[in-house]
């Protein structure tokens, strides 16, 4: 599907006369090239090109027929002439040259990056030709700040672009076990500000989403990485954390202090209650996390249902206090 | 030919307008213009073509294109023309490297979920106007998101390019009660994965920092463009870092169930075995009660020895995590 939805039906006049003023750069250099393909590589579906294209048919310097931009796909090839006028793509916009370099200036921040070289040399003929828009880009910042192991990026990194498969040793806090892994994987994502490593992971015999700075150990095997068939990266759109089918409802009272819990898990519902608390009813397949967080927030972050839950919460409760002879 | 209305009319006058003003060899008096671009015609007198062509004008300058206004030769009294030069409009010509097309294809797709996903993939497209070389998809196997999931992200940032003040409800961290606050914003930031507003807070006559995602409803400009100086000095990092002070850390002594407390044992500065069933851990801390708070997490496996206020914060968390799951709900 990527690149292949339509501009929103409310697309404003002036947002498409900015993509036609860069489609027909794009189109005047690919001479002849397939409707599909050039709706796929543009983003937008055959319905819109051709409307697009009906609509560059009637504009003009002047309005005599050879004054027009002539616009031609019939037989399912675009050709575009008589456009010299718009031949050249107008200069980057403010948001255009500030999503670029920041984006590369992002990328400058990721330790241990060999394409560093490329990215500055990038950079630099990125802002020349922006001319006065690259200044706006200085109002925006991206500091990718989050610890992470070197060796453990620059491995998980060569394993994707190798497909080798990898040795993990894994923490996972919420259970408080660390794991030994093998995972065939698929891509390194930092998603705000966090490494992930994500992948087919034997063990699990799924998809799974690694933090980076929980993995231990990391090797490169010298096993053959590819993922089975079944493994597809993961809609990011969906955020990195899914409900499965057998996961169970759990309901969750916050109290004042507990609120955040709210904005940092994914909450199937959240309702403002008395005292500036808040329930929230969330879906999840592992609970003992749960039980982690309610013993973590001491009374402000109540599970209210399911029954065997609540009760697991306070025996582990009674149970680490006879430690201290309560 | 029956002249359309709408959004589709409007493109098609302004990039009839475009081309004419771009074709040109000399500046073009308004009546020129609205002879030769047909849709002027939909204007029923002198006064609506005056609003409309006004309105034009901005719209293409709001998208950068250069409409320069210029005195006409003699003979046509003080009276003023129009045009776009090329050399204004168009992109300059430069030429990417593999390697760096690599990676302006990268910077391009880190913001495929946020608010600039289109305008990253547009400058794409013109920079690789001419470039009819198709690259593999990344080369590179890491990939960058920025997310931009708070509504207010686009006015902040086109306030802090433009340096218009702003005013807009903002929440504290521990109350629903939101306050307006008018702000100059200076800079948005991404930093540990939120972004945020730095700025000069009119309200307090200082400089502040504002998480985006506490800004509830919409974001109002209250002044004209350029109207402030952002402080050349100006470090943002510094500022959102003197919100967070650094402490120094305590010691205290743990006992830890064998095979339990993977992360305390990763950070601690010493593991000693007591026994087949306990391990005794070094470690330092900095709050006692997020460490307190930490520390209950791991319920039976994990005993505070030493010292006796960090012991009596776990225990009063436990004590009231288990009272508040005895009680009937």
């Amino acid at each position: 599907m990527a690149g292949a939805t339509p501009p929103p039906a409310a697309e404003s006049a002036l947002s498409r006369l900015s993509r036609l003023l860069t489609m027909v750069p794009w189109l005047v250099n690919r001479q002849g090239i397939n409707l599909e393909e050039a709706a796929a590589d543009l983003g937008i579906s055959v319905e819109q090109l051709t409307s697009d294209l009906e609509l560059l048919f009637l504009c003009g310097y002047g309005q005599m027929p050879d004054e027009l931009i002539d616009a031609q796909w019939d037989e399912g090839q675009v050709f575009i002439d008589n456009a010299e006028a718009i031949a050249r793509p107008l200069r980057l916009g403010m948001d255009e040259a500030v999503a670029l370099i920041v984006g590369l200036r992002a990328l400058r921040e990721i330790p241990g990056l060999g394409e560093r070289d490329a990215v500055e040399r990038a950079l630099a003929k990125l802002e020349a030709a922006a001319g006065s828009a690259a200044e706006a880009a200085d109002r925006v910042g991206v500091s990718l700040s989050a610890s992470v192991d070197k060796a453990h990026l620059a491995g998980a990194r060569q394993a994707v672009e190798r497909q080798r498969r990898v040795r993990l040793r894994y923490l996972v806090p919420g259970r408080d076990e660390s794991t030994e892994r093998l995972v065939d994987p698929i891509r390194v994502l930092n998603m705000d500000d966090r490494w992930y490593l994500e992948g087919w992971c034997h063990r699990a015999a799924g998809m799974r989403t690694f933090r980076m700075d929980r993995i231990e150990e990391l090797e490169v095997t010298d096993v053959d990485g590819t993922p089975p068939p079944e493994a597809r990266a993961r809609d990011l759109d969906q955020g990195l954390f899914q409900a499965g089918a057998e996961d169970q409802t759990v309901t969750v009272r916050l109290g004042r202090g507990a609120r955040w819990v709210s904005d940092y898990y994914p909450v199937e519902s959240s309702e403002a209650i008395e005292d500036g608390g808040r329930r929230i009813t969330l879906r999840t397949g592992d609970t003992e996390w749960l039980v982690r967080l309610a013993l973590r927030l001491g009374g402000e972050c109540v599970i209210e249902s399911p029954e065997s839950l609540r009760s697991q919460v306070s025996d582990s409760a009674r149970s680490a206090l006879t430690a201290y002879d309560v | 030919m029956s002249v359309p209305s709408g959004p589709a009319a409007k493109t098609e006058r302004l990039l009839n307008l475009v081309l004419v003003l771009l074709y040109t060899r000399r500046p073009m008096t308004k009546a020129q213009i609205r002879g030769v671009v047909p849709q002027y015609s939909t204007a029923p007198n002198d006064e609506a073509f005056d609003r409309m062509f006004e309105r034009d004008k901005d719209d293409l300058r709001e998208l950068g294109v250069p409409l320069v206004m210029e005195e006409l030769s003699a003979g046509w009294d003080d009276e003023q023309g129009y045009r776009i030069h090329q050399r204004d409009y168009a992109l300059p010509d430069v030429e990417f490297s593999a390697d760096e097309r690599a990676v302006l294809g990268l910077a391009s797709r880190a913001w495929a979920q946020a608010s600039l996903a289109g305008p990253a993939a547009q400058a794409l497209r013109k920079l690789r106007a001419s470039d009819v070389e198709r690259d593999g998809e990344s080369l590179i196997g890491i990939e960058p998101r920025l997310r931009t999931v708070e509504p207010s992200f686009d006015d902040l940032k086109d306030a802090a390019v433009k340096r218009m003040a702003v005013t807009f409800d903002y929440r504290r961290a521990d109350s629903d009660d939101a306050t307006t606050r008018g702000v100059q914003p200076w800079r948005v930031l991404l930093w540990h994965g939120h972004w945020y507003l730095t700025g000069h807070d009119l309200d307090r006559d200082a400089p502040r920092v504002f998480r985006l995602s506490r800004i509830t409803g919409g974001v109002k400009r209250i002044g004209r463009a350029g109207a402030y100086e952002i402080p050349a000095d100006h470090d943002p990092v510094a500022l959102l870092n003197r919100t967070e002070p650094e402490t120094t850390p305590s010691p205290a002594v743990l006992r830890v169930r064998a095979g339990r407390g993977h992360a305390l044992r990763r950070r601690a500065r010493s593991i000693g075995e007591v026994d087949d069933i306990w391990s005794l851990v070094d470690i330092d801390h900095h709050d006692v009660n997020d460490f307190a708070a930490e520390l209950a997490s791991y319920g039976a496996d994990v005993v505070v020895e030493q010292p006796a206020e960090l012991a009596r914060a776990v225990r009063e968390r436990l004590h009231a995590a288990a009272v508040a799951h005895e009680k009937a709900s």
